[in-house]
C-alpha cells in the first residue's frame, strides 16, 4: 500500500452521509405529506411508507456515519 | 404509458446522488498519484470493500430489471441465476483461484496469460475483452436511456450525455477506486431503493406463503420440474443447467471474467482476495429477494383483473422488464420513488464504470503497452489510462446510439458472454491446473472455442441448425440454446487445447512456478482462527446454497 493513501475517509463514511442525506429528505417528504394530508395515490399510501423507510434510513445512515467519522491507514 | 411523475424531493434524491459521486471522484483524486493508485486501486481494500464492490459489479439495472422480467417469463427457476449458477463458481475462485491471479502480481486477466502461456493469447483475450466491455458498456447505456424515457419521459440523448460524462469525470479523476466507492454506494443504494417493493408487494398478495400458493407449481419449483423440460417454465432440463449455467457460464463468469475478478485482485492481501468472492456469495444468495420475488408478484398482480396492474407491451408484444419499474410506481411515495429510479440509475452508471475501468486497465497493459509502448512510465501509463477512459466512455455513447437504430442488438447481449468467458474457462482451469498445456494449445483451444460459440450462435440465430441440436431436446427455449452453446464452446476449447497441447513445445517447468497447481508453494498463512478463513466461510456459503436448493427444490 502505498504511503500517500493514509487518512483517507472509509468508504463507510460516504455510504453513511449519503444514507442520512437521502434518508432525512424522505422522511421529511412522509412526515410534510402526513401532517398536511396530502392524498398519495399508491398502494398502501396509508402506512406511510416513506415515514418509517426514511427513519430507517437515517438510523441506518447515522450508524455508519458516526463509527467511520475518523480517516484511517 | 403516463410517464411516473416525480416532485421535488424526488429530484432532490437524484441530484444528492449526482453530486455524490462527482464528489467521490474529487475527494480521491489527491490519492490517485500513480498508476497503482489509479488502475489497481492502491491494492489496500479490505474484503468488505472489495467482496461488495466484486458483487455490485454485477448488480447492474439491467440485470435487476431483466431478472424480475424474466422470473414473470420463467418463474422460480431464475433463482438458479444466483444459486447453483454463482455460488459455486465465486467459492471455487476464493479457494483455488485465487492464489495463482494474486501471488503471480498480475494486473489483469490477460496478464496471467501472458505468464502461464505467451503474449498472443493474452492479446487474443485482452482484445475480445476489450470488445465485450465497450459493447456491453454500450448496450447497457442505450438500455438505460430507453427506461428513463418510457418510464419518466426523460430526454434521450440528454440522459445518456449525462449519465456517460458523469462516469467519465470520476473514472478519469480517480480510477479504479472511485468506480468501486460508487459500487459499494450503489450496493447500498439498491438494498434500500428496492427492497420496499418486496415488502409490499408481499403484504399485498398477503403474505409468503400465499405469494407461493398462487403461482403455477412450474413457477415455484427449482429441480422437482427440471427432468423433463416441457414441466418448467425456462424450458430447460436439469443437464442444461448444471452443465450449462451451474458449471460453464457461471465458472466462466465468475472465475475469468476481469470486471468481476479485478475487484479482488486489488485486496490488500491474499487472505482477504480470497474472502473476497466468498463473502459476495452471501449477499449474492440474498439478490432474489429483490428481483424473484417482486417477479412472482407481479406474475400475481397481472394475473389478477381487479388488481389494476398492467404490464407494458411493445407491439403487442408484453414487456417483461417493465414489471419492476410498474411495482416502484405501484407501491413508492413521494420521495420513495425518486430512492428507487435512483437505485437504478445507480446501477446503470456503476455497471458504466466498471465496464470502463476494466476496459481501461486491460487496453493500457494488455493492448497498449504490451504492443506499442513496452517502456511505458509510470506517468504514462496511468495518462493513457485516462484517455482510454474518456476514449471507452465516446465507445460506448456510439455503440449505444448504434443499438438505438438497431434494437435487435440486444438479442446478442446474453449471447456475447457465451463467446468469450465461456471458452476462457477453459483454458484457465487447464492453465492452473495441468502443467503440460503448451502457449499454442492455449492459444488454438482458445480461438475454436470462441469461433465455435460465434458460430453455434448465428447457425441457431438464423436457422442453418435446428435449436434441438445443440439442447439435445425436442424442447428448447432460446435460454436453453444459450446454456448449451456455452458448454460445447467449453467443450471444444477444453479438446483442442489438450490435443494441441500433445504436438506442442512446452514452457520449461521453472517458468510456470506460482502459475500451476504442483509447481507453486503453498503460501505461509499467518495463523488466524479458523472463523477467520476462507475455507470456513466457503463451507459455509455451500451449506447455506444447499439449503436453499433443498428448501425450494
Amino acid at each position: 500500500m502505498s504511503a500517500k493513501t493514509v487518512h483517507m475517509k472509509p468508504i463507510w463514511y460516504f455510504v453513511g452521509l449519503l444514507l442520512l442525506g437521502m434518508g432525512s429528505v424522505i422522511l421529511l417528504t412522509g412526515l410534510y405529506l402526513f401532517f398536511f394530508e396530502v392524498k398519495s395515490q399508491t398502494v398502501f399510501a396509508e402506512l406511510h411508507p416513506n415515514i418509517w423507510w426514511g427513519a430507517v434510513m437515517v438510523i441506518a445512515g447515522g450508524v455508519f456515519f458516526f463509527f467511520n467519522r475518523k480517516p484511517r491507514a | 404509458m403516463q410517464s411516473i411523475q416525480l416532485a421535488f424531493p424526488d429530484w432532490l434524491i437524484i441530484a444528492t446522488y449526482f453530486i455524490f459521486v462527482l464528489g467521490i471522484g474529487a475527494y480521491l483524486k489527491k490519492y490517485t498519484k500513480d498508476e497503482s493508485d489509479f488502475f489497481l486501486a492502491g491494492r489496500r481494500n479490505t474484503a468488505w470493500v472489495s467482496g461488495l464492490a466484486f458483487l455490485s459489479a454485477n448488480l447492474g439495472a439491467l440485470e435487476l430489471l431483466g431478472m424480475t422480467g424474466n422470473t414473470l417469463k420463467y418463474g422460480m427457476y431464475v433463482a438458479h441465476f444466483y444459486w447453483v449458477g454463482a455460488i459455486p463458481a465465486m467459492v471455487f475462485l476464493g479457494i483455488y483461484m485465487m492464489p495463482f491471479y494474486y501471488s503471480s502480481k498480475i494486473k489483469s486477466v490477460p496478464g496471467y496469460l501472458k505468464l502461464r502461456f505467451d503474449e498472443k493469447t493474452r492479446v487474443l483475450n485482452a482484445i475480445a475483452f476489450g470488445v465485450m466491455t465497450l459493447l456491453v458498456s454500450g448496450i447497457n447505456l442505450y438500455a438505460m436511456a430507453l427506461v428513463l424515457r418510457t418510464f419518466l419521459g426523460w430526454n434521450w440523448d440528454v440522459s445518456m450525455w449525462v449519465s456517460a460524462a458523469t462516469v467519465a469525470a470520476y473514472i478519469t479523476m480517480s480510477g479504479l477506486l472511485s468506480a468501486m466507492f460508487t459500487e459499494i454506494i450503489q450496493f447500498f443504494l439498491i438494498w434500500f431503493g428496492l427492497f420496499l417493493v418486496a415488502v409490499l408487494g408481499i403484504l399485498e398478495v398477503g403474505g409468503v406463503q400465499e405469494v407461493f400458493a398462487r403461482v403455477p407449481t412450474a413457477y415455484s419449483a427449482l429441480w422437482s420440474t427440471s427432468a423433463n423440460a416441457a414441466d418448467n417454465g425456462m424450458l430447460v432440463t436439469w443437464g442444461g443447467v448444471v452443465l450449462g449455467l451451474g458449471f460453464v457460464l457461471s465458472f466462466g463468469y465468475w472465475t475469468t471474467d476481469f470486471l468481476v475478478v479485478q475487484r479482488a485482485m486489488v485486496a490488500k492481501d491474499l487472505r482477504a482476495a480470497r474472502q473476497t468472492p466468498i463473502l459476495a456469495s452471501f449477499f449474492k444468495m440474498a439478490v432474489p429477494f429483490l428481483v424473484i420475488v417482486p417477479g412472482l408478484i407481479a406474475y400475481i398482480l397481472s394475473h389478477d383483473p381487479n388488481s389494476g396492474f398492467t404490464l407494458l407491451q411493445d407491439g403487442g408484444v408484453v414487456n417483461y422488464d417493465s414489471a419492476l419499474p410498474l411495482l416502484v410506481a405501484r407501491y413508492y411515495p413521494i420521495g420513495l420513488v425518486g430512492l428507487g429510479i435512483t437505485a437504478l440509475l445507480a446501477g446503470f452508471m456503476a455497471g458504466q464504470a466498471g465496464n470502463v475501468s476494466a476496459f481501461n486497465t486491460v487496453w493500457t497493459y494488455d493492448i497498449y503497452q504490451a504492443l506499442f509502448k513496452k517502456d511505458a512510465s509510470s506517468e504514462h501509463l496511468m495518462w493513457m489510462g485516462r484517455a482510454a477512459t474518456i476514449a471507452g466512455i465516446f465507445i460506448s455513447v456510439a455503440t449505444a446510439y448504434w443499438a438505438k437504430s438497431f434494437p435487435s442488438i440486444m438479442d446478442y447481449m446474453q449471447a456475447i458472454f457465451s463467446w468469450v468467458n465461456a471458452p476462457l474457462f477453459a483454458t484457465m482451469l487447464l492453465g492452473m491446473f495441468v502443467r503440460w498445456i503448451t502457449p499454442n494449445g492455449a492459444f488454438w483451444g482458445l480461438l475454436a472455442g470462441m469461433g465455435s460459440s460465434v458460430a453455434l450462435f448465428l447457425a441457431v440465430k438464423f436457422d442453418w441448425i435446428d435449436k434441438s441440436l445443440i439442447t439435445l431436446s425436442s424442447v428448447a427455449s432460446d435460454m436453453a440454446a444459450n446454456f448449451w452453446r456455452a458448454w460445447w464452446a467449453w467443450l471444444i476449447c477444453f479438446v483442442v487445447t489438450i490435443a494441441v497441447s500433445f504436438v506442442t513445445a512446452r514452457k520449461p517447468e521453472e517458468e510456470l512456478v506460482g502459475l500451476v497447481k504442483g509447481l507453486t508453494k503453498e503460501a505461509a498463512v499467518a495463523h488466524v482462527p479458523i472463523y477467520k478463513t476462507p475455507e470456513f466461510y466457503a463451507v459455509l456459503s455451500m451449506l447455506a446454497v444447499i439449503a436453499l436448493n433443498v428448501y425450494f427444490w
